[in-house]
């Protein structure tokens, strides 16, 4: 085991900080985030402890929790902090900061699914919900689950077969490069 | 009285019926709507990781296109898409630098003027509760009713209720006639998108919700969210075969319970797209014919 | 009390309030507000007759609205004065003009309806202020339910049951069903240690009176079984932790290190979601009652009477000492001192040091003819006063007043308020106004002085 204090212990504290303003140095480690978090039993580590590896620089074992893919962005969290910090913006950015370091991605399905997702409205412009589940469940081999569902929601009208397009697609397609061109020249 | 509209994709097919039902009772209450033009997706949640520019600029050019159609109020039904250009809005007349980098990714300048409105708060500020109570023809009563509210007051931008304890939702309810209950579950969790990609954790939390409407002896959960409506209603097979429940709760859409006050029509609001039909209960409460 | 109450050298004067303060140190000029209690405390034997067949009921403030009282009443007990007071709010006779029950049966003749409010003023030559703190409203936690739910609790609610001559007799009760409890949890730190609701102290008291009330719960009731959700453990008095170990040890008391989000209803139970951190895990309880240890907050009209008095509070209403090492019990205006939680939270034996120290402070101005001040004070040239008294509006301390010489209007300096701030000097447009031993001449001096050595030391030579 290395020490703690081998390197720059505010590292990851401050690029946290840095990436969007939240302080988890002003955590209290009350507990209050995991205490009231609906996805608290399925998540390897509970929030306050993905707070305190922020604290001790711990990025290795925090970028390869699933705590962050399977949060619901309920904001329970972040409204209830004692201290005021947004807790699941933090989320937010530990999402971007896993995928920009690469690691085994703790919540592989969700990432899939987002991925669809945006995919959807490149082409699109909007998303097209009976082509987003379909992709997805072939994405994770797993064609059948859900399908029971297909009759039924047909039948009531919820899933339309040819999806919408918007006239400016085109336009659509020029934000996305234009989006993905900026933040490259600025990294 | 027009007013800008921004469905959003959800209520385009699977809440199909949340569209449907707004569009009529506001065209009841003399209120006509006029859709953003060749609006695009609000990029949801998925886009602020994966790409948070494009995550801004998306909601953007909803904004820009809204103005262009020379419109200064827009509704959003969905909580998601509401949250997401009210933020915006607010993010770019707060920092100029934002606002520069937005324009120059969708090509075109957003001034400002667009004023976001959840279907909640325009029913309470704009159409006013007189308003809301003189377009009453056939009030809900003995319909027992709790509203679901998920995490809407809570979402960035939403400042339109009590988070811990929200009441809007119950006073639109009182007003229509119906009896509006109390209970614990008013603001948890319905899962949102990880009921298509980590199923078990959605049913869990759905599960929940719905014991908690069942112990309080309902005849139906009142949404405002297409998300919520969406798990609550057509998990609950699913969950009944999982936890050996047998819940058969139906999810109204809360314009769809305004419509049933209104006396609009069945179809016309779109209940028969519910997976869990309300005909029977609003047959034994009166408030529908056979 | 009871025993100040039959001291020849104490005047209790209850049922009033201050309401303004003239003068300084030695020479207060209090006046005070008495109000009309309409019994006659010269007559009244304390015999409990007319609170006895008063016909109203009314919550009883003392008991946090959990027992009723008459409207002619006295608030507990073992109240000092033995004496009862009218609430004319609710009053048969103020409110309806009929009754009258009282005062047809008191044997002394006390009950008089025509009492007025008195105004006194009397000299003081030190004042100690002693006016104790309040709770925290808990509904401000809506995910808590105080104030919804009915057993959801505070730890004075509980305090008020465990008492014997409490509302329930000494009987731990839910208020929803009067049935005894069995799992009880408790949450520490509502209000306190919480930025978001602009209370980050920590309220210091919680922490030992509830581990107080697990004890004495188990105590009187075996089969009960206590919850303390905590964010830390500050027992930091003697015996403290002792005491606090012995709750966990001999009477099994749970601490849960972690915070609680969410209390709901579910039957006639309440379902407590909350976090083990130690454990890592959220977990729920099913519980019977919910006790929150609320934070101890300052009076509301604690501001008020700061501004009365004239001596500064802290951002959330507390008073501040003139120095938190060296002059604990006195506050920054001379004459005016500090005890219990006023200033800030305190325990009783805290409370009970510091009232010693500050009435040990009032009888040290008291025993003496004369005063000894600091002579690093203010004064005013009269001579050369243009009366503009800017000085006035400056002072922090109130300590300059106008008078009128040869019929011109001047300030003159009252020594004993003077702090030597300087803020009179530096705003006098005519250097009327200066502080002993740093007058403008002195100052002048002691640069040239200072410029006189550097010139002989050759550090002048590159400026020249």
């Amino acid at each position: 085991m290395s020490y703690l204090n081998s390197q720059d212990i505010h590292q990851f504290r401050n690029r946290v900080l840095a990436l969007n303003g939240e302080d988890v140095s002003r955590c209290i480690q009350c507990g209050k985030c995991s205490a009231g978090c609906p996805i608290s039993p399925e998540m390897d580590l509970q929030p306050n402890q993905v707070i305190r590896f922020i604290q001790i620089n711990d990025p290795a074992t925090v970028l390869k929790c699933s705590t962050m893919w399977i949060c619901a962005s309920c904001q329970t969290c972040s409204v209830r902090c004692p201290e005021e910090i947004d807790i699941a913006k933090i989320m937010d950015s530990l999402r971007k900061l896993a995928l920009e370091a690469k690691v085994p991605v703790g919540e592989e399905k969700v990432v899939k699914f987002d991925e669809i997702f945006l995919d959807s409205i490149r082409k699109r412009g909007r998303v097209h919900e009976l082509e987003l589940v379909m992709k997805y469940n072939l994405a994770l081999l797993q064609p059948f689950k859900d399908a029971h569902l297909g009759p039924v929601m047909f039948a009531r009208g919820k899933l339309g077969i040819l999806g919408h397009k918007i006239k400016e697609v085109r336009k659509i397609k020029e934000i996305f490069k234009n989006s993905r061109r900026i933040k490259q020249s600025e990294s | 009285m027009q007013v800008g509209y921004y469905p959003g994709c959800s209520l385009e097919s699977s809440a199909k019926e949340f569209d449907l039902s707004i569009r009529a009772i506001l065209q009841e209450m003399k209120i006509s709507l006029k859709d953003i033009p060749d609006w695009n997706c609000c990029g949801a949640s998925p886009a602020h990781y994966l790409n948070e520019e494009l995550a801004q600029a998306l909601p953007y050019r909803n904004l820009v296109k809204a103005e262009e159609a020379g419109l200064d109020r827009v509704i959003s039904p969905c909580p998601a898409c509401y949250s997401h250009l009210k933020h915006i809005h607010e993010e770019v007349l707060k920092e100029t630098h934002l606002a520069d980098r937005l324009e120059s990714i969708v090509g075109k300048k957003y001034n400002g003027g667009i004023v976001s409105k959840h279907l909640l708060d325009f029913i309470k500020e704009d159409i006013g509760f007189d308003r809301l109570k003189s377009s009453v023809k056939l009030p809900l009563s003995r319909l027992r009713v709790v509203n679901y509210y998920g995490c809407l007051t809570r979402l960035p931008g939403v400042r339109i209720d009590d988070m811990e304890n929200p009441t809007l939702m119950d006073e639109v309810i009182s007003i229509l006639g119906g009896e509006a209950l109390e209970w614990s579950h008013k603001t948890e969790c319905c899962g949102a998108s990880l009921s298509v990609s980590r199923t078990e954790i959605a049913l869990r939390l759905v599960n929940s919700i719905l014991e908690a409407a069942k112990e309080r002896q309902v005849d139906c959960i009142a949404v405002v969210c297409p998300l919520c409506q969406s798990n609550l209603d057509t998990r609950q097979g699913d969950i009944n075969k999982r936890f050996g429940t047998t819940y058969e709760i139906p999810i109204l859409y809360l314009s769809q319970l305004i419509g049933l006050a209104q006396k609009l029509n069945y179809s016309q609001l779109g209940l028969d797209r519910l997976v869990t039909s309300p005909q029977n209960i609003l047959i034994e409460k009166g408030i529908i014919e056979k | 009390m009871t025993e100040s109450s039959h001291d020849e050298n104490i005047e209790l004067m209850t049922y009033a309030e201050v309401v303004d303060v003239k003068g300084f140190v030695g020479n207060f000029d209090v006046t005070i507000r008495k109000k009309p209690r309409y019994v006659d405390m010269t007559k009244c034997t304390g015999c409990g007759l007319c609170i006895e067949k008063c016909p109203t009921k009314v919550p009883s403030e003392w008991n946090l609205d959990m027992g009723l009282r008459k409207s002619i009443y006295k608030p507990f007990g073992q109240a000092v004065p033995n004496v009862p007071v009218i609430d004319t709010e609710h009053c048969l006779f103020f409110t309806k003009g009929r009754c009258k029950i009282c005062q047809k049966l008191c044997p002394a003749g006390a009950v008089d309806y025509e009492q007025k409010e008195e105004l006194v003023t009397k000299k003081f030559g030190a004042i100690i202020v002693a006016t104790g703190f309040t709770q925290f409203d808990p509904s401000a936690y809506g995910e808590y339910g105080a104030g919804k739910f009915k057993d959801v609790i505070t730890g004075l609610h509980l305090e008020r049951m465990l008492d014997t001559s409490g509302p329930t007799g000494g009987h731990v009760v839910r208020p929803s069903d009067q049935t005894e409890p069995k799992n009880i949890v408790f949450i520490q730190c509502v209000g306190s240690r919480d930025e978001s609701k602009g209370r980050p102290y920590c309220s210091r008291i919680c922490c030992m009176y509830t581990a107080k009330q697990a004890i004495l719960l188990k105590d009187h009731y075996p089969e009960t079984q206590s919850y303390i959700f905590y964010i830390d453990i500050r027992a930091a008095g003697k015996n403290y932790e002792e005491f606090v170990k012995r709750a966990q040890r001999d009477y099994g008391a749970i601490y849960i290190r972690g915070r609680v989000s969410k209390i709901y209803e579910k039957g006639n139970k309440l379902i407590v979601r909350g976090v083990d951190t130690l454990a890592g895990r959220q977990v729920e309880l099913e519980a019977d009652l919910v006790v929150l240890a609320t934070a101890v907050v300052p009076q509301p009209d604690a501001i008020d009477l700061a501004k009365i008095l004239n001596i500064p509070y802290d951002q959330y209403g507390f008073y501040t000492e003139a120095h938190p090492k060296l002059q604990p019990v006195e506050s920054v205006t001379k004459g005016i001192f500090l005890t219990g939680s006023c200033q800030f939270p305190k325990d009783i034996p805290d409370s009970v040091a510091t009232t010693g120290a500050a009435s040990v402070r009032a009888c040290e101005i008291l025993s003496k003819d004369e005063l000894v001040l600091d002579p690093k004070v203010a004064f005013v040239n009269p001579d050369i006063c243009s009366g503009c008294l800017n000085c006035v509006e400056v002072c922090p301390f109130n300590a300059i007043e106008p008078i009128v010489i040869n019929g011109k209007t001047i300030a003159q300096v009252i020594p004993t308020l003077c702090h030597g701030c300087g803020n009179c000097a530096s705003t006098c447009r005519t250097s009327a106004a200066n502080v002993q031993g740093f007058t403008d001449d002195q100052i002048y001096a002691q640069v040239a002085s200072v410029f006189e050595i550097l010139k002989k030391e050759n550090f002048l030579e590159l400026s020249e």
